[in-house]
């Protein structure tokens, strides 16, 4: 038997889809201020790149806030348990069509690998690419603040976590299909509630 | 090529009277010229060949008829400095309109505002000496040996009276619409964006000066000069071969606003290192990427071949222009002979063989002015193969990246985008044989 459970909050929600727009938006201008593209015009690029990173940078300020005052922060405590039938799931269960060795609930919604995935992105992936743009974006005042570091490895800095970044949201998106049907996780994202097995 | 034993050629267009050798005296205040800087007729203009004087009675001059000029109604006409009066010397430098700068040249003195946004007749209208401003004859310049005063990076009105620069008016920051172009003024030249191309007032600059072809004649001993289409001598007997453009791009290098000279009796450095021959550079640029003074600026570069003396490894003075028989290259069309007269007239060694060298000169972009709206547009340099491709030792964004970086992202991308591929036709072909079920 299926039932409906609550998942997502609504400031949860907004902050998922508020970032997936901005990462990739900003992936778009950054590849063109990168020069692997054309799309927007350099100077509108650059312009729009940094009003872009700026407006994450304060959204992941409100996430954070959000994610300590709500207790939503014990989500993404790294566990192992399960860990191995979860990726064998994903790499051969999943062919047939057996059941997903996770039980979502409230308590606990997300599965290891996810929790695991998700962590990284937060703790290392955003942080390390929010500083690394916003050191590139000050970069005109490096001397007043007597900063030494040089210009290209800040860029090739952000530039790999760029591509982390891009990985990461392909796969992601890949794993969306993997619900009950190609969408109904999607779905869930925009709804807040998810059917789970009982 | 040097004023020295060509002295009343040269020294036509310097404001002095009767600069005939070297042993002319600057300090006497008779020397001066003060109708060549004053004059407001339009009509005063120095002989080619009087050693600083003008016509003062009817002549010829390369078979053209010169007039006298009447000094009674230029004297009854003094007035301030002009375009004209400026122009007559620092539009023609080299011997013709546009041929030394390639951004001063005689269509900048009915100045349209595409041409520049300062001297546009119609519009701000500057007289040269707005900006080159003037204090007891001391004329403001920009482009001397020595790089901007004190410790500043750049030169400003109260540090230095006599540098001006574009920052003397327009200060530091002075996009107010796009402050992000601001980030660039310590790094970067206004002129560099500003000036896009230079010689863009239908005049042509002269790009290339090849004396080695110089003193060939037809069969029967006339001189030979030919043009292009557009009326530029791209060949004359006297000055060897030429070549000619407007509309041009120029060329960008870190430059503090020093600059060094090579000068008569230099050694010329030997081949580079790699074995490969470079041009001599008549002037080389100071500053990089490092240095915090240098900026990135615009260059028009005059390259061409010149005599030198192999075995002292100098460049040799040739004495071009006198009376045919005395060994003036223009009369006797003999290298070693003009050589061997040039050299003597300069105190140097001349080991009496003569052959040609490629150099370069720099010229620094600074004028015509482009409106705001025609300035460069930011993938002109931060692109893959911008202008800037050539300037090596700093990150551009837009132009560089790390290959490796790129190639992995891009391959791991490609490796992910397959196993996304794979596994999604697993899971069909798993669904259709359950009969349709996820």
């Amino acid at each position: 038997m299926k039932v409906k459970i609550y998942l997502y909050t609504r400031f949860e929600r907004f902050w998922h889809w508020a970032q997936a727009l901005l990462i990739i938006f900003l992936m778009l201008t950054g590849f063109e201020v990168h020069g692997s593209c054309r799309i927007f015009g350099y100077a509108a690029a650059c312009r729009w790149h940094n009003l872009a990173g700026i407006t994450l940078l304060g959204l992941s300020a409100f996430a954070v806030f959000w994610h300590l005052t709500t207790g939503q922060w014990r989500h993404y405590q790294p566990s192992f348990y399960n860990l191995r039938n979860i990726v064998g799931h994903y790499l051969i269960g999943i062919m047939r069509g057996e059941r997903h060795p996770f039980h979502k609930s409230q308590e606990r919604k997300l599965n290891p690998l996810q929790a695991l995935s998700y962590l990284f992105l937060k703790v290392f992936l955003l942080p390390v690419q929010l500083l690394s743009g916003l050191l590139y974006y000050y970069y005109n005042d490096w001397v007043s603040w007597g900063v030494t570091a040089r210009l290209d490895g800040v860029a090739y800095l952000h530039t790999a976590m760029a591509f982390a970044l891009l990985l990461f949201l392909v796969v992601h998106v890949y794993l969306t299909t993997t619900g009950g049907t190609l969408l109904s996780y999607t779905r869930s994202m925009f709804t807040g509630w998810e059917e789970v097995e009982d | 090529m040097s004023p020295q034993s060509n002295w009343c050629r040269c020294t036509s267009c310097h404001a002095g009277y009767g600069w005939k050798d070297k042993k002319f005296d600057f300090t006497s205040q008779e020397n001066i010229d003060c109708l060549v800087c004053h004059d407001s007729t339009g009509s005063y203009r120095k002989f080619p060949t009087a050693c600083g004087h003008p016509a003062y009675e009817d002549k010829k001059f390369g078979g053209k008829d010169v007039k006298a000029v009447d000094l009674r109604r230029v004297a009854r006409n003094i007035g301030p400095s002009s375009r004209t009066t400026c122009g007559r010397c620092h539009f023609y430098g080299g011997g013709g309109d546009g041929v030394k700068h390639g951004d001063l040249d005689s269509s900048l003195l009915k100045a349209s505002k595409a041409l520049d946004v300062h001297m546009d007749i119609k519009g701000l209208n500057y007289s040269c000496t707005i900006c080159h401003v003037t204090k007891a004859h001391q004329i403001s310049g920009r482009i001397y040996s020595r790089p901007a005063p004190n410790k500043h990076q750049l030169a400003l009105p109260q540090d230095d009276g006599e540098r001006l620069a574009c920052e003397s008016c327009h200060g530091l920051a002075p996009h107010k619409k796009e402050p992000l172009l601001n980030g660039h003024t310590d790094k970067v030249a206004c002129q560099s964006c500003h000036i896009p191309f230079y010689a863009r007032g239908g005049v042509f600059t002269k790009m290339w000066w090849d004396w080695s072809t110089a003193g060939k004649f037809t069969d029967d001993g006339q001189e030979i000069v030919k043009k292009d289409e557009y009326g530029n001598i791209v060949y004359h007997s006297m000055k060897g071969s030429m070549g000619w453009a407007r509309e041009v791009e120029p060329e960008y290098y870190w430059y503090n606003g020093a600059m060094t000279y090579f000068r008569e009796g230099d050694k010329i450095p030997g081949p580079h290192e790699s074995g490969r021959s470079v041009a001599l550079k008549i002037n080389a640029l100071k500053g990089d990427y490092a240095d915090p003074r240098a900026r990135i600026f615009p260059f028009k570069i005059m390259r061409g071949k010149q005599p030198y003396d192999p075995e002292n490894r100098t460049l040799v003075i040739p004495y071009l222009f006198g009376k045919k028989g005395t060994g003036p290259y223009w009369g006797d069309y003999d290298w070693g002979k003009a050589a061997a007269v040039g050299m003597k007239e300069a105190g140097l060694p001349f080991s009496g063989k003569i052959d040609f060298i490629e150099t370069e000169m720099y010229w620094p972009i600074t004028h015509m002015v482009a409106p705001k709206d025609k300035a460069l547009v930011c993938e002109a340099c931060h692109s893959r193969n911008g202008r800037l491709a050539s300037l090596r030792g700093f990150y551009l964004p837009g132009r560089d990246r790390w290959r490796g970086l790129d190639g992995s992202g891009w391959l791991a991308l490609g490796i992910t985008l397959m196993g996304i591929v794979l596994h999604a036709g697993l899971r069909f072909i798993g669904s259709r044989r359950r009969g349709g079920r996820a």
